[in-house]
């Protein structure tokens, strides 16, 4: 499926292309920024209770007041600090930019946070979700007042992989991509799924290269589950890193 | 590892000599080798563009030479991007050159960070140029304000039963035995305390007034018809128990500045339903931006203004010390010195500020 997509000019007319985050995004990113500036704001009211000994008195704006700029001030400080970002943000893969693809400015981001008053009504972001399931670039009206969006980050470029290509392999690009993914996500997949899955793409390459001894082994059925599961990481591991 | 196998042990030569001989099906091998000569040529290079990206952004100063070697960088990265587009469109290769290229992009496109300088031109020339603009919403929002003001003080005046729509119980029962409910306020918080609360609440109205716009100015017109009516039936209200006096002397110290605005909250407000109104030649999303840039521009000048009526109100008008002449010089006083801050006059009068003609926007 063709994914949603923020597309940049820029001066050398390379397409710049950013995937668009939609409403499952931005509410993951939300809920964790919400349970952090909670946490914080409850954090403030504990350090005080527990520094001010035998009653609060006369305290209760010690008391209040931080907690308080704690949960409002959160997102537009942070935001801002973090040039578009937040922790919410940061952990759910998202962050934001401008209509332009560019990390947004003090004022953007002061505006889109100001907005939070109508997304947020009448409870829940009702509106601001609606808005963003609605809109074309999924945003809540905060980013369309502020011409913002947010776009899935994948800005982190992983320099370390890209030897794979330069080896001395018999793979072409595409398998190297398909077998590098697989290695991504080894750790990530249940174990049967994952055996499954590298045995049918060894014995697959199998087909078009030939394999060593060592890899051939790691499609033997014979093998108990464990020892198997690291062969056959290996064997993928030496087809596109075969000096290894 | 089995190491009998032959294969394994050839040198890495004799391998691709091997692969060379069988040519029919190693066509997109051979474009392998090709692709694995140029990442490993370009490599590099690459890793140098992250470091001196991450220096770029690091640093408050950069000099010219890495500027330029940048904006060279960037240019090849392009390149590149383009044919990794065109060999993997969807792998990781395509991820990694097209995530360097979208940082150093990022970073070569940073805007300008002068922070003070910003705020300085904020206050002393934009808020200003934003609140001449805008001058006729503004009058009609004052004239909506007094006008339900003035309903209100009818409606209570002929209607007395009516008053529970604007005080509560215990604020009729009070004024029905002869107290003003602003009477004994220190003695239930202190001034400090009053002071952030009545801020707070007054920064929620004035943030509201201006964002409830969004509701082609309808949630506007409530807000600023509300209050209007409310200010308007409380003082028919105190009036019937001949307390209006009483509380004209509370509210005038803090009041003028408050209501007014909440008033400019809401002419900015009423600028947000004019652009999804009236967007005039631009688009509707267009129009609304504008007016949201404007109007938000407005409340970095209104907050700090409704901060220091919270002190006011919460230090001088329920200390029952001062004189009504004195109260009357810090409301008027504060709402003279507020007008010139809003329209920048006092920046220029202080030398603060250029002639706003003179700055080309």
């Amino acid at each position: 499926m063709e994914q949603h997509q923020l597309v940049v000019n820029n001066p050398t007319g390379v397409e710049l292309a950013l995937p668009i985050a939609g409403p499952g995004g931005r509410s993951y990113a939300f809920i964790i920024d919400w349970h952090i500036r909670l946490l914080l704001a409850l954090a403030w009211y504990l350090l005080v209770l527990l520094l001010i000994q035998g009653g609060i008195g006369t305290n209760v704006l010690l008391l209040n007041a931080p907690a308080f700029l704690i949960y409002v001030l959160y997102h537009p400080i942070i935001e801002i600090v973090m040039q578009g970002s937040s922790p919410g943000k940061r952990i759910a893969g998202v962050r934001i930019v401008t209509d332009q693809g560019l990390p947004p400015g003090v004022g953007a981001l002061v505006i889109r946070n100001l907005f939070r008053l109508i997304d947020s009504l009448p409870m829940l972001y009702v509106v601001g979700l609606t808005a963003c399931m609605i809109t074309k670039q999924n945003v809540r009206l905060g980013d369309l007042a502020a011409g913002t969006l947010l776009v899935y980050d994948k800005s982190e470029p992983k320099l370390e992989g890209i030897d794979d290509y330069a080896g001395d392999t018999k793979l072409n690009a595409k398998q190297i991509e398909i077998v590098q993914d697989l290695l991504d996500r080894w750790y990530v997949l249940e174990p049967t799924r994952r055996t499954t899955l590298g045995q049918q793409l060894l014995a697959r390459l199998g087909e078009r290269v030939t394999l060593s001894a060592s890899q051939r082994s790691a499609l033997d059925p014979e093998l108990d589950a464990s020892k198997s599961d690291r062969a056959l990481r290996q064997a993928l591991q030496e087809l596109i890193a075969p000096t290894v | 590892m089995a190491t009998d196998n032959p294969q394994t042990q050839k040198a890495p030569r004799a391998q691709k000599a091997q692969r060379a001989q069988k040519a029919p099906e190693e066509q997109d091998t051979r474009g392998q080798e090709v692709l694995g000569q140029w990442v490993a040529q370009r490599a590099p290079e690459w890793r140098e563009i992250e470091e001196l990206n991450k220096s770029i952004r690091g640093s408050a100063r950069v000099d010219t030479l890495s500027i330029r070697r940048a904006v060279d960088a960037y240019r090849d990265l392009g390149a590149d991007v383009s044919l990794v587009q065109r060999i993997t469109p969807d792998g990781r290769l395509n991820q990694v050159v097209n995530g360097l290229f979208v940082n150093l992009h990022n970073t070569l496109h940073q805007e300008p960070r002068a922070p003070l300088r910003t705020l300085a031109r904020l206050y002393t020339v934009e808020i200003p140029a934003i609140m001449q603009a805008i001058a006729k919403p503004i009058a009609y929002v004052f004239s909506l304000f007094f006008l339900a003001a003035f309903t209100g003080w009818m409606l209570i005046s002929t209607y007395p039963e009516l008053a529970s729509l604007f005080a509560s119980e215990t604020m009729i029962s009070q004024v029905q035995s002869g107290e003003l409910w602003t009477d004994d306020l220190l003695n239930i918080m202190p001034s400090s305390l009053l002071s952030w609360s009545i801020f707070t609440n007054n920064a929620a109205v004035t943030l509201f007034a201006f964002a409830l716009g969004t509701l082609f100015g309808l949630g506007t017109l409530y807000i600023i018809a509300l209050n209007g009516l409310m200010l308007g039936g409380i003082f028919a209200f105190t009036n019937q128990y001949n307390m209006a006096g009483r509380l004209f002397e509370f509210v005038i110290a803090h009041g003028i500045v408050e209501i007014s605005i909440i008033c400019l909250a809401g002419a900015a407000g009423t600028l947000l339903g004019e652009a999804l109104f009236r967007p005039g030649l631009q688009t509707r999303k267009a129009a609304f931006r504008q007016a949201a840039k404007q109007g938000t521009r407005l409340m970095f000048a209104f907050i700090p203004l409704l901060l220091v009526c919270g002190l006011i109100e919460g230090y001088i008008s329920p200390n029952p010390d001062y004189s009504l002449t004195l109260r009357v010089v810090v409301g008027v006083g504060w709402a003279l010195l507020s007008w010139a801050l809003l329209t920048g006059r006092a920046y220029r009068w202080l030398g603060l500020a250029p002639d706003s003609a003179t700055i080309p926007d």
